[in-house]
């Protein structure tokens, strides 16, 4: 017995070529080597091909002065600030659309999900059309069509359609008054912080004394007062330190006051308008994941059917619905560089387009503007691994 | 009254259910108006119809006009079709040269004939046909299209456009994307390190960024990595971008696939001793492709509509050719009509795309599904 252990297994001679081990480590060295050599192939060429052309390289050119000028910027820019200066531009004006096309989007999303369930056949038939419509239409279509068939068919500055007696819309964009801080503001923004820190720590409070005693404290009704009445009074006490600008035509355009471009207004809600549709269905296969029995059980529990949804469904359905809805979010913020066919003056439009245009150096910009974009996405998803972790099912 | 009594206890037919709850109006009741909120809803539902349905049917159909060959036709205020009446040709051939055409036609008539007998049911030799669709075709059409040789007058790829250019960017992009796509899947679940970090490196990288930044890509960068003299066509390098972005998606596609898969697949595949590609072909592709029939579709109707980029690089695909068109000074102050007529087209192709998807879904159903 103990011999025959101490023989060991009987000895089974494989080709090397038929050892798994063996030809996964073969198999690895020709990708490694395939792709090593095909990387300094690559790089040479390219090295060569910037020399004759006489392209410089290196990121020196972000110090250059620009010299163009950009229609909106949220930081300071003239011409003669630096190419990194308008990079920095043009990525806080993808940020912007992007920002603002995500609020939207998801606003009008979740409400034409919801209406996709109604019972109401008229009210979830309309809301089927709207998915159907815009999800099968290319978003870059839908931007031609919203800047140049819409924004800028409208009437000249002159003949601008009034709104509210302040509000001008015309084929320059939307002209609204602009609101100029006075003194004493300052404490009216610090009655918002005040109230903010004040609402956090009272449904803190809140919840604890309802885990300790049962007892409910209407969190939402206070914390609306607060909010609102916070400032509110800071404002008072102030006198009101605000005052509007209305904008003046003068001329053929308008002056003072603020201004919202037609590129802008296009591109914000063609990106909300496709979004939206995809995001409703996504509301909508989640809400519907949640098993039936769910909402029952809760009734049984003697939940009505507010504390039903808001308890028992969402929890369970935002599981299903948040990582889909983040990969839209993505989406969406990618989408934002389809911008560069309307000129509004964001990351690739400005960076990709102008920048390259003038410098030439196409491997440092479209490296430059490929490593934002994959940061933004890595950082998203990112979080939703965070945010997978901590909404997992806890199983036994 | 004296037929209720001939019934015995408890075998008494059941009455009609009442004329408010069934038919046209108990329908109307329960889906419309079946509270106070309910019957609110409804009116503003009904409110909405009656704000967009008419002007748009007015504007389209009713106040259009048809026929005529210049602007001076259109008189009635509504759509001016006659637009794109004028302009057809050139919104599906490009500028391909008018005598031609027929090359084209012949290319897609060959096509549609090709792909008639995957749609039958009966039809034995699907393999063979798909191979020769996915192989052969590409070959023959390239030849057709481009022309320069069997006595062919040569087109060069800047006049190719329109409509039928966005078909070849999609079929290319479509056929070229599925296999490499399968491959990259099937490479990052790969044990094999290099392999598998090699394999989620590129999905990721053509992930992280947008299309238009590929195609900058290929149309600047490109050029550079190629030795001087050699020097690839425009379309082609757009080809390439097109088909590897859409590749990466493909990928996390069928890995999507590939994971719903049991464990108990693959080493059942093991130990009936097929070869790791074997296994995959026979056993774990089929049932995870079947899986994931509405992600593939959905990639690919992703794919058909983000070929209107490809404009911005200069290419004149069909919305990139309408949108020339509407600047033309002969016919300015048509362009809603074409942005109309071109948003149709691709409603029509991928709707139909993803209603067949459904279709698919159905047919393939075999009853694995869980629930």
């Amino acid at each position: 017995m103990h011999k025959e252990q101490s023989a060991g297994p009987p000895v089974i001679t494989t080709k090397p070529w038929n050892n798994p081990a063996v030809r996964s480590i073969v198999y690895q060295a020709i990708l490694l080597i395939a792709v090593v050599s095909f990387g300094i192939y690559i790089f040479g060429n390219t090295a060569d091909n910037l020399e004759k052309q006489g392209i410089a390289t290196g990121f020196g050119f972000l110090e250059t002065t620009a010299g163009f000028g950009i229609i909106t910027h949220l930081i300071e820019y003239s011409e003669a600030s630096s190419y990194g200066r308008a990079f920095v531009v043009g990525l806080l004006n993808t940020l912007l659309v992007a920002f603002s096309g995500i609020v939207a989007a998801t606003i009008i999303g979740v409400i034409i999900g919801i209406a996709r369930l109604s019972k109401n056949w008229l009210v979830s038939r309309l809301a089927m059309v709207y998915i159907e419509i815009f999800r099968n239409i290319p978003l870059l279509l839908q931007i031609f069509f919203w800047y140049f068939a819409v924004l800028r068919a409208l009437p000249s500055p002159k003949n601008s359609v009034n709104f509210m007696d302040g509000i001008f819309l015309n084929n320059r964009g939307v002209y609204f008054p602009s609101s100029i801080l006075e003194d004493g503001f300052s404490l009216v923004i610090w009655a918002v912080v005040i109230a903010i820190i004040g609402v956090f720590f009272m449904a803190r409070w809140a919840h604890k004394r309802q885990e300790r005693t049962g007892q409910q404290f209407h969190t939402v009704y206070v914390s609306i007062g607060i909010l609102i009445g916070l400032p509110l009074l800071a404002m008072i006490i102030t006198g009101f330190p605000l005052s509007w600008e209305t904008p003046v035509l003068k001329g053929f355009n308008f002056v003072r006051g603020a201004v919202i471009i037609p590129e802008f207004m296009a591109l914000w809600v063609s990106l909300s308008i496709y979004t939206a549709s995809f995001i409703a269905e996504i509301v909508r296969a989640g809400i519907q994941a949640v098993d039936h029995g769910q909402t029952e059980a809760s009734y049984a529990l003697g939940l009505r059917a507010g504390p039903t949804l808001r308890l028992v469904i969402l929890p369970q359905a935002l599981r299903v619905i948040i990582p889909p809805l983040s990969s839209q979010y993505l989406n969406l913020t990618k989408n934002s560089s389809l911008a560069t066919a309307i000129a509004y003056p964001e990351l690739v439009s400005v960076f990709t387009g102008t920048v390259l245009n003038q410098t030439g150096q196409a491997v440092e910009i479209i490296s430059i503007t490929m490593a934002v974009y994959l940061s933004i996405s890595l950082a998203i998803s990112m979080f939703m691994n965070w945010y997978n972790a901590r909404m997992a099912l806890v199983e036994r | 009254m004296a037929t209720e009594s001939q019934h015995m206890i408890g075998s008494h037919p059941d009455l009609p259910a009442p004329p408010s709850e069934v038919g046209v109006v108990g329908w109307l009741r329960h889906n419309l108006f079946s509270s106070a909120s309910n019957t609110l809803m409804t009116i503003f539902a009904i409110y909405l119809v009656y704000l967009l349905v008419p002007p748009v049917i007015s504007w389209t159909l009713v106040n259009a006009d048809w026929t005529g060959d210049s602007r001076e036709a259109c008189t009635s205020g509504g759509a001016c079709w006659v637009f794109i009446n004028a302009r057809l040709g050139q919104f599906i051939y490009g500028f391909y040269p008018v005598e031609e055409i027929w090359r084209i036609n012949s290319a897609f008539i060959l096509l549609v004939v090709l792909m008639v007998p995957m749609f039958i049911d009966s039809f034995r030799h699907k393999a063979w046909l798909g191979a020769i669709i996915l192989f052969v075709f590409p070959v023959i059409s390239f030849y057709l299209l481009a022309g320069g040789s069997f006595g062919l007058k040569e087109v060069e790829t800047a006049r190719w456009g329109g409509l039928s250019l966005t078909l070849i960017i999609s079929i290319v992009g479509i056929v070229g994307s599925f296999p490499i796509g399968l491959l990259l899947a099937l490479g990052r679940r790969s044990k094999m390190p290099a392999v598998s970090t090699f394999c989620t490196g590129f999905i990721e990288l053509w992930r992280g960024v947008p299309l238009i930044t590929v195609l900058f890509m290929s149309s600047v960068m490109f050029p550079l990595f190629l030795p001087e003299g050699v020097n690839f066509d425009k379309l082609i390098r757009a080809l390439v971008g097109v088909t590897l972005f859409s590749a990466a998606y493909m990928a996390e596609v069928v890995r999507g696939g590939l994971q719903a898969i049991p464990k108990g697949q693959y080493e059942g595949a093991e130990a009936l001793g097929l070869t790791y590609w074997k296994s995959m072909s026979f056993i774990i592709l089929p049932q995870a492709l079947k899986h994931v029939i509405p992600g593939i579709v959905g990639t690919f109707i992703a794919l058909f509509k983000d070929t209107t980029l490809v404009s911005i690089i200069g290419l004149f695909d069909f919305l990139g050719i309408v949108q020339a068109a509407s600047t033309d000074p002969n016919w300015l102050g048509y362009s809603v009509e074409g942005y109309v007529f071109c948003a149709f087209v691709y409603w029509v192709f991928c709707f139909s795309m993803s209603q067949y998807s459904q279709s698919v879904e159905r047919k393939l159903d075999t009853g694995h599904t869980k629930r």
